[in-house]
């Protein structure tokens, strides 16, 4: 990826910073007086990537807008850990109006800001798969319909999680969830379900369609700042591990992304105006194996009858692979 | 930025309370502790060097080199020597060896030994004159190792060193191709800087008359003497110790050994040996060892380099007798416990000379007469934590007391003696040697090292290398050996890498800037455990909360 290429100083460009490192090479993250937007006491579970996926992405967006940051939020676990009343974990200008609306909040505020000449604030629409690919959806296609200037972070946990672990139209094939248990023939979500929402985001032709994880610090960073120095609709899309609805450990978040994305299931991608433009290599191939079996809710792929679903993932990890060739060539 | 401003009062509080109110960490159940535990390679030394620390700063670049060596001398006073003829087990250990390839530790102790004596560092100033006068018997790595520990620690120190030149076993059986003599010159000359007196062709004749004169001595007499077996020769037959064939060349008279060499040992010296036999101008150079390969004793670099130098090995093979230039040679087979034995066929082979390298004695002819001085297996006897003699205030170390028979285990127990007889003089008990908890591998998180293969000293061509003496390898340049003491992973002590402070979803880690690493914020950690996974060397230990 474009990213910022960090020397091999003990660490190269994985860890989050290192003591050899200029100030100029560090990750957002590394500096100690970051501004940690989403601030400690939030009410996430332990071990939940989309709080620690949220502070990454506001935290480069502060330091790239330079504090001049508007923010609306979905209705979600984000919402709901971080602003229990009277409380709020957030320190930018931040706001929740309804589940459906949040892409329509932040259109009206890039409007408003704009219309008062105030267009060195820049404005973050941001909530979970439930907000964006479910309940959210005409909103936030209205917002890339109409090219608003306003950045969309989809946070993609897979499913509804603070209210019990219910399926959301990005639950992937086979999991299984309050809503779609592992029983019968086919266990867990139906085969064939799940949307893309990178590739809906990319078929508006906005002008920056990007895919995340928290696996790599320095990718979300860069991706994040470009698309803060880009006018107009953008999205990015991070998938975000949870514990709780996937039946991982808490310790794992990380390492379940990494093997999201070293196993060909999840693609690392940028693109412009609908194209295509970057993909994450894989580095160390993974088997979806490593991705799969620490998470509870595909415990039924090891059981006997679940091999024809293990098969499945195989096959998507695969197509990703051709796909996206995320081999880079390589055998 | 600070925290959120306090919110404005207008009889009612408008403005959001904030987060920080209330504390997480209440819901923890583990919670996460940095911990620092010892790496394989240290644990590996026998030196006792803090290689992980070293290392560490040479990391820094130029400004840490000196940091470096001081660290490595704070062990072994002899970084560049042993930078040469270490057979690091340093490495062998390393972590990274199951990541790519083992960190090249002893080509960055070689640069800094060479760097320190290019720039003419000096040794540290011994401590506050303690009024002891403790006597050296042997200048060998064991001893000058003692030496230097002694008189860091304020005490007088003579060696005595029968031979003409000071260095035991690294002058006169280590070849000039893997340790050149300037610097194992340069590295004593700095020992004898620090105020050691070394008295050359000064034999220690009596245990007692030694002990009249000085308040402790320490014995580290090697083991120089060649072992001998029976073979039956002809009159005819030229049989001549490798040991002395290394002590002659290193002390400048090269012997004659005749167009076609047998080197009879498996060891290091009979690797040395044959090596030597090729540059003195043996086209032929044969090893006859007993067993195979898998069981030879000689390290497997130097048995690489021999060959490397078109040294033949005739692997499960004894000489049963040498008549002129004829040496008879009987085939072995491993018996069901892996034995050698006879198997009743032989072969002859051409060889001007028969050089043994069978192992080696301690000369322990000082002893002679001395009864509490018990000396067992060929060598002294010795306590193993003390390293003290039966004799109250003589001690021993090095190859004549029990252990490996290495330069770098002659080092570690000669500093280990130097502390006994420091604690001896003081009345004091020498503390035991603490037992580290190690930082194994799986503690790691490999992903965060990047791909960086090992920097590898270039060899001399192997033509080149028969020709002379001339040093077989090469040393690192600075931006080399930066470069490979960066690939130390540095296992189980933070490095400030910064992985938990920015991977903490809670925001509850604290960094406290350069060299004084982080602080866990337990009001707000939920023990979620990423730090721990997370952490590349394995510094974090989760551990179980009680409440």
């Amino acid at each position: 990826m474009s990213t910022v290429h960090i020397p091999f100083l003990q660490t190269g460009t994985l860890a989050v910073g290192g003591r050899l490192l200029d100030d100029a090479e560090r990750s957002v993250q590394s500096h100690a007086d970051r501004p940690s937007s989403l601030t400690k006491g939030h009410r996430a579970c332990q071990g939940c990537a989309e709080a620690l996926a949220a502070r990454w992405v506001m935290d480069t967006a502060v330091e790239a807008t330079d504090g001049r940051l508007v923010v609306a939020n979905a209705t979600g676990c984000l919402e709901v850990f971080s602003t229990l009343y009277p409380e709020s974990a957030w320190k930018p200008p931040w706001i929740h109006s309804l589940f459906a609306n949040a892409a329509a909040v932040a259109t009206g505020i890039a409007s408003s800001l704009h219309a008062q000449g105030r267009d060195d604030v820049r404005v973050l629409a941001q909530g979970g798969d439930g907000g964006t690919v479910d309940i959210g959806l005409a909103a936030v296609s209205g917002m890339f319909e109409r090219n608003d200037d306003v950045l969309y972070v989809c946070y993609d946990n897979q499913g509804y999680m603070n209210t019990g672990v219910q399926r959301s139209s990005a639950t992937p094939a086979s999991a299984r969830t309050a809503t779609t248990p592992a029983v019968g023939r086919h266990p867990g979500a139906p085969q064939g379900t799940g949307k893309s929402m990178v590739k809906i985001a990319m078929a508006h032709e906005i002008p920056y369609v990007a895919s995340a994880t928290v696996a790599d610090l320095r990718d979300l960073e860069h991706k994040v700042r470009t698309a803060m120095a880009i006018r107009g609709a953008r999205y990015l899309h991070v998938l975000v591990p949870c514990p709780l609805g996937w039946g991982s450990q808490s310790s794992e978040s990380i390492s379940l992304s990494r093997a999201a994305v070293q196993s060909g299931i999840f693609p690392v991608v940028e693109a412009r105006a609908g194209e295509l433009t970057d993909v994450q290599r894989i580095r160390e191939r993974a088997d979806v194996e490593e991705y799969l079996r620490p998470q509870a809710r595909f415990a039924h792929l090891f059981k006997p009858g679940g091999e024809d679903g293990l098969q499945r993932w195989r096959a998507l990890a695969e197509a990703n692979i051709r796909h996206y060739d995320l081999l880079g060539g390589r055998p | 930025m600070s925290d959120h401003d306090a919110p404005p009062t207008l009889g009612l509080s408008t403005g959001p309370a904030t987060s920080l109110a209330y504390h997480t960490g209440a819901w923890r159940t583990e919670r996460p502790v940095y911990v620092d535990l010892a790496p394989p390679c240290s644990l590996a030394c026998p030196s006792g060097e803090d290689i992980r620390a070293w290392l560490g700063s040479t990391q820094e670049g130029e400004a840490g080199f000196e940091a470096a060596w001081r660290q490595i001398v704070a062990a072994n006073p002899l970084p560049a020597v042993m930078g040469r003829i270490c057979y690091h087990p340093c490495q062998a250990a390393c972590n990274r060896g199951e990541v790519d390839e083992e960190v090249g530790i002893n080509a960055v102790e070689r640069f800094l030994g060479d760097t320190a004596i290019a720039r003419g560092w000096a040794l540290p100033e011994p401590g506050a004159s303690s009024g002891r006068r403790v006597l050296v018997v042997g200048s060998g790595p064991a001893g000058l190792s003692a030496a230097y520990h002694l008189r860091r620690r304020g005490h007088e120190v003579v060696v005595r060193e029968a031979a003409a030149q000071p260095g035991g076993m690294m002058r006169y059986g280590i070849p000039a191709y893997r340790l050149p003599r300037d610097v194992l010159a340069a590295e004593i000359r700095r020992i004898e800087a620090t105020g050691v007196r070394i008295e050359c062709g000064a034999r220690v004749e009596s245990l007692d008359e030694a002990q009249a004169e000085f308040d402790a001595v320490v014995l580290t007499v090697g083991a120089g003497v060649a072992h001998h077996v029976d073979i039956p020769a002809g009159a005819a037959a030229k049989i001549v110790d490798a040991i002395d064939v290394l002590r002659d060349v290193a002390s400048g008279h090269a012997p004659l050994l005749g167009r076609r060499v047998a080197v009879y040992g498996g060891g290091n010296t009979a690797m040395d040996a044959a090596r030597t036999a090729r540059r003195l101008g043996a086209q032929d150079a044969v090893v006859v060892y007993r067993r195979t390969r898998e069981q030879m004793p000689a390290h497997p670099t130097e048995l690489e380099d021999a060959v490397g130098e078109g040294v033949r090995v005739q692997w499960l093979s004894t000489i049963s007798e040498v008549s002129g230039p004829t040496v008879t040679i009987e085939r072995m087979e491993l018996d069901e416990d892996g034995r050698p034995r006879g198997t009743g066929e032989f072969e002859e082979l051409d060889a001007d000379t028969v050089m043994l390298a069978v192992g080696q004695e301690a000369d322990l002819s000082l002893l002679a007469g001395v009864t509490d001085v018990e000396v067992r297996d060929g060598v002294i006897a010795v306590d193993p934590g003390t390293l003290m003699t039966g004799r109250d205030g003589v001690f021993a170390a090095g190859d004549a007391s029990p252990g490996s028979r290495t330069a770098t285990f002659a080092i570690g127990r000669g500093a280990r003696a130097a502390a006994a007889v420091d604690a001896w003089l003081a009345s004091r008990v020498l503390p035991a040697e603490p037992v580290l908890r190690e930082a194994t591998a799986d503690r790691l998180t490999p992903w965060y090292y990047s791909d960086a293969p090992q920097q590898h000293r270039a060899e001399l061509e192997a033509a080149r290398r028969v020709t002379g003496f001339e040093e077989v390898l090469t040393g690192l340049d600075a931006e080399h050996a930066v470069f490979e003491a960066r690939r130390c992973m540095s296992c189980g002590s933070c490095f400030e890498c910064d992985n938990c402070f920015g991977m903490c979803p809670d925001d509850a880690i604290r960094k406290l800037g350069p060299g004084m690493r982080y602080e866990i914020d337990y009001d707000y950690c939920k023990g979620c455990g990423i730090c721990a996974a997370e952490c590349p060397c394995g510094a974090i230990d989760m551990i179980p909360e009680v409440r």
